[in-house]
């Protein structure tokens, strides 16, 4: 049985359409990827979730969590689900933090409220989470202010904020896209250690399918409010199937062979309101034929674990030969 | 190899700045550019690659004379570069452009992108005014947009359509050099995709020298014809792109290399310890020595100088250099 499951979840904002029927599970103590550029409602999905959408946000669909449905449950209930049962850490972690209380009063704050330590309790505890995400000389730092750290041991703040509560599921939505390179490969190495020690399941939500391939046994690929491609991420990388997951792995610049012209995806992501009659991705698809306009194609499964939602796929579906990294 | 030599050089660039500690602390001086010598070519890209804080944009803006260096010089077409401000360092400007990071930031929301696009032909006084549309829309084309777009606002258009609206303007004067800093960081990875194969095709159209500051390495060696790597105001590795990012040299671009997130990457990443150190607390002698797997003692008190290997490279390091046998860091903690 999956431990989150979303069923047609869709959300509006001002009647434009900002996510339009997801279905994902994920399953315990998994790590799965959510790719797509930015307005494609990655974000929004887990947002809409845990309820933390503005009251104009109108939301349809179900999340079930352990057989319990969050959307529209009693703000009693989604309060022990956020940060108890579900932690979320954000991209930019210098905003996320308070920048007027100490690190560990942050910390200290999420035991008392999901643990109910206090009082020296809770502050070793703080002093061992700390310890935990690698920050050095934790007992000192729980004294720190957000502003005497670095953007990478922010993040990694907030990562221990994210775990007081001992989530069963970390959402993690771009972790690493503030950070410089070598402190987003120390921040990708520690949430991988937590997985494996901890056994806690990952959603992590990023624009960048290396970063993504790194992390995930699985991904799933969003489109303008909708998942057009899940997969296995070795399968991904060796057999997409999608003309859009095609296009973003020929967008990104090889690392060794011929320098050739990118396969640039022609035109922008469409506007909110004004989707395309059918397949979202239709305007910018090589693959267009009239078809793709009459209606949303849904996902079909290709092989095991891999779904993909393009009328054409039959025809279009050409295993890469080899990845382009 | 070389379409025409070099264009612009920059020879031992030094920028200070004062920063004071606390509100009562005495000034510290930090040099975010520590002595950084590079070469433009003619139609030809150098990649500026480094972490925030490495001194690569202030280093893109010494180039281009909107800061004056403390030390060391600038010069184009072989004449030291004016004083900002002089009437010949005006002229000066037509000809090198300047590329930022975020397009909404770098265009008046209050004027229509035509009328932004033929500001610096204004400015520069290029060309008669009755002419003045069709140059414009000539660059709109150029860079891929269509001219009825010259009419939108700047929120009228994606992030994409707004770097093409910000490429066109630098282009408007016909410039030699155009110092890109993070020009894709910003977009997504689709777009960046198609502004890198914009920057190429005006380069080969127009023969512009380019300056490209990232931080990402695959872009890089995407657009440039060489690459240099910065860390902390210095130079420590410049070579051809490919040959650094396959055989990387210096321990700093080895950990660059590997940090780039790729399916089909093999092997143990090699992560660095800690973070990127305070330009105003310089660490002593290879100022990457308290994050260096190879590091010893005698790295920590002297600095290395930026020389050539037996094939050519440029490399700042005593290990790489086999000057001193490779330690295993000097912080006493092991690296990953």
């Amino acid at each position: 049985m999956p431990l989150v499951s979303l069923t047609g979840l869709s959300v509006a904002f001002d009647g434009a359409p900002a996510l339009r029927g997801i279905d994902l599970s994920v399953a315990k103590g998994e790590a799965v990827g959510l790719v797509g550029e930015s307005g494609c409602g990655k974000s929004v999905t887990w947002l809409a979730a845990l309820g933390l959408l503005p009251n104009k946000a109108r939301i349809s669909g179900s999340v079930v969590l352990d057989g319990q449905e969050l959307i529209g449950a009693p703000p009693a209930i989604l309060e022990k689900v956020r940060g108890g049962r579900i932690a979320m850490i954000f991209q930019d972690p210098a905003s996320s933090l308070n920048p007027v209380h100490r690190i560990g009063k942050q910390i200290t704050e999420a035991l008392a409220l999901h643990r109910n330590m206090v009082g020296q309790a809770a502050r070793s505890e703080a002093k061992r989470l700390l310890d935990l995400v690698g920050i050095p000389d934790a007992s000192r730092r729980l004294d720190a202010y957000p502003h005497e750290l670095s953007g990478g041991q922010n993040q990694r703040v907030m990562i221990a904020i994210a775990l007081a509560g001992q989530p069963e599921l970390l959402v993690a939505d771009e972790p690493t896209t503030a950070l410089d390179v070598t402190i987003q490969a120390q921040i990708l190495e520690l949430l991988k250690d937590l997985r494996r020690h901890m056994g806690m399941t990952l959603v992590l939500i990023s624009h960048d399918l290396g970063v993504v391939a790194d992390s995930c046994e699985r991904v799933a690929v969003m489109y303008a409010g909708r998942i057009v491609e899940e997969a296995p991420i070795s399968r991904l990388f060796s057999a997409a199937a999608h003309p859009y997951t095609q296009g973003l792995l020929g967008a990104l610049p090889p690392m060794d062979g011929p320098r050739r012209r990118l396969a640039a995806i022609p035109g922008g992501v469409p506007e909110p309101w004004a989707m395309p009659p059918g397949c979202a991705f239709a305007p910018r698809c090589a693959h267009r034929v009239a078809a793709c306009d009459a209606g949303v194609p849904g996902l079909i499964p290709l092989a095991a674990s891999h779904r993909v939602a393009c009328l054409q796929v039959a025809q279009v579906a050409m295993p890469r030969e080899s990845v382009p990294a | 190899m070389k379409p025409g030599g070099a264009l612009l050089e920059a020879e031992g660039l030094v920028r200070r700045y004062a920063m004071r500690r606390g509100f009562f602390g005495h000034a510290v001086e930090v040099r975010a550019v520590d002595g950084v010598s590079l070469k433009l070519e003619r139609g030809r890209t150098l990649g500026l690659v480094g972490e925030s804080g490495c001194g690569k944009s202030t280093t893109g803006r010494l180039v281009l004379g909107m800061e004056m260096p403390d030390a060391g010089r600038v010069s184009f077409e072989g004449a030291t570069m004016p004083q900002p401000g002089s009437t010949a360092w005006r002229k000066l400007r037509a000809r090198m452009q300047m590329v930022f990071q975020d397009p909404l930031g770098a265009l008046d929301r209050r004027l229509p992108i035509a009328t932004q696009i033929a500001e610096p032909l204004d400015i520069h006084a290029i060309g008669a005014a009755s002419d003045r549309s069709a140059r414009v829309e000539a660059l709109l084309r150029a860079v891929g947009l269509r001219p009825d777009q010259g009419a939108r606002y700047p929120h009228e258009l994606s992030g994409g359509q707004r770097q093409r609206a910000v490429l066109a303007r630098a282009l408007a004067t016909d410039p030699a050099v155009l110092v890109c800093d993070e020009p894709i960081s910003a977009l997504d990875v689709s777009i960046q995709a198609q502004v890198m194969n914009l920057l190429l095709d005006l380069q080969e159209q127009f023969g512009t020298s380019m300056l490209f500051v990232s931080h990402d390495l695959r872009a890089v060696r995407q657009v440039s014809h060489r690459v240099a790597v910065m860390y902390l105001g210095r130079i420590v590795e410049e070579g051809e792109p490919d040959a650094v990012l396959h055989d990387p040299a210096h321990p700093y671009t080895r950990a660059l290399v590997s940090a780039i997130p790729h399916p089909g990457r093999t092997g143990q990443r090699m992560v660095l310890q800690g973070d990127p150190p305070n330009p105003a607390d310089r660490p002593s002698g290879c100022a990457f020595h308290p994050r260096c797997p190879v590091a010893n003692s005698f790295c920590a008190r002297e600095a290395p100088v930026l020389k050539p290997r037996a094939d050519g490279r440029l490399i700042a390091c005593h290990v790489a250099h086999g000057e001193v046998t490779a330690g295993h860091g000097f912080t006493g903690q092991e690296a990953a």
